[in-house]
């Protein structure tokens, strides 16, 4: 599954993941390989990005956003975001 | 004689030194275009893919899609958001969007204005002094964004602006700005900024069954000032590339005159010295006859 992560400044992530949990605006959720097609607005919070099945995983505070999921591809919209080292 | 050679030389002197920060401000413009530009790639991506949602909701959603963001009132207030730079030396970047600004207000809004009803948002310095000058009514709070060019404080004047029109402060809002071409291009725009124009539905976009959270009449009311928010963004980031693109522009011209000027310059330097001499010879000349008698 492809994740891409960007902001209006740049392109903050972009490659293969496992899986990816997000603060939807209606309470966390994950989303895995092959996910229906999903648009959903985000509250401001966590990111973790599961890299694969083992524990390499990879944070980011966002301040709310979108994302959208369709044919195996996440694209997270978010205005303002950061890595969380 | 001397005294005009001495002058000359001073000319020649005063234009090289100008001629060493035109050339200096120009490899700076340069410097600035690039990464000015790189911003406006960087934003692209972003951009493109908030707009594609935002079609993907409004096809795949029933009946009309209304909003206070869209709502076309009668104009009695306008709100012109004007984008200009903090600093001059831009050849006619300045004066190119001021003078749009007063046209679009003497063709459009001329009623507004006479009323006292037309407010100016001034991004940049020298829109502001002019404008202030004119008497316009200039409001200089969002005036510094080019001081510090981030989304952040962009954001913080688009959403003033949204809440002023959600308001009804205003009831149109316009934004002058000049867009980047190329280096040597720029063209000067003004773009509708609220009311939102009405969603148009594209047949044969619903590209699949999607899920939807929250629902899209909501997510829609969520994702209209974040698109507001971008087009506010890339204007500014236009703005600030065609800035940087019409300085270098003038400063290469300028340095170019400088040479031209110096080539004029060194001819009458090179004659006037070649007067001096042949004067100085036929003194000689003309001393030494005497003395033979």
């Amino acid at each position: 599954m492809n994740l891409e992560i960007l902001t209006p400044e740049k392109k903050l992530y972009s490659g293969e993941v496992y899986g990816v949990q997000m603060p939807g605006i209606s309470g966390s959720f994950e989303v895995l390989e092959k996910h229906a097609p999903l648009v959903s607005a985000l509250k401001a919070g966590r990111v973790k990005v599961l890299k694969d099945k083992q524990s390499h995983v990879a944070f980011f505070d966002i301040t709310g956003g979108f994302v959208e999921v369709l044919n195996n591809k996440v694209t997270l919209l978010a205005e303002g975001a950061t890595i969380v080292e | 004689m001397s005294g005009q050679l001495k002058e000359v030389r001073n000319r020649i002197k005063s234009v090289q030194s100008t001629q060493q920060i035109t050339k200096a401000m120009k490899m700076v413009s340069a410097a600035k275009l690039r990464r000015a530009q790189d911003a406006i790639v960087q934003m692209r991506p972003y951009a493109k893919k908030l707009q594609e949602m935002l079609t993907n909701i409004v096809s795949n959603s029933e009946g009309e899609v209304s909003m206070p963001l869209a709502a076309e009132r009668p104009i009695e207030k306008v709100l012109f958001l004007v984008l200009t730079s903090d600093r001059g030396l831009a050849g006619a970047f300045n004066s190119n969007v001021i003078k749009l600004t007063k046209l679009t207000i003497l063709e459009k809004y001329d009623a507004q204005y006479r009323k006292g009803n037309v407010t100016i948002w001034n991004i940049g310095k020298k829109g502001y002094e002019h404008f202030l000058k004119n008497n316009y009514k200039a409001d200089a709070t969002h005036k510094d964004i080019f001081l510090q060019l981030t989304f952040e404080n962009v954001q913080k004047a688009a959403q003033a602006a949204m809440k002023a029109f959600e308001e009804k402060q205003f009831d149109v809002i316009e934004i002058v700005y000049s867009q980047f071409k190329n280096a040597a291009t720029q063209k000067f725009e003004v773009e509708r900024f609220l009311p939102i124009p009405k969603l148009e539905k594209k047949e044969g976009e619903k590209k699949a069954d999607f899920i939807y959270d929250p629902s899209k009449e909501e997510l829609i009311a969520e994702l209209m000032p974040k698109i507001l928010n971008t087009q506010l963004y890339k204007a500014v980031l236009d703005s600030n590339a065609s800035e940087h693109g019409a300085r270098m522009t003038a400063m290469d011209k300028a340095s170019e005159n400088a040479n031209e000027m110096l080539r004029n310059l060194k001819i009458s330097y090179n004659r006037a010295r070649q007067a001096a001499i042949t004067t100085e010879l036929t003194e000689i000349v003309a001393g030494a006859a005497a003395l033979q008698g």
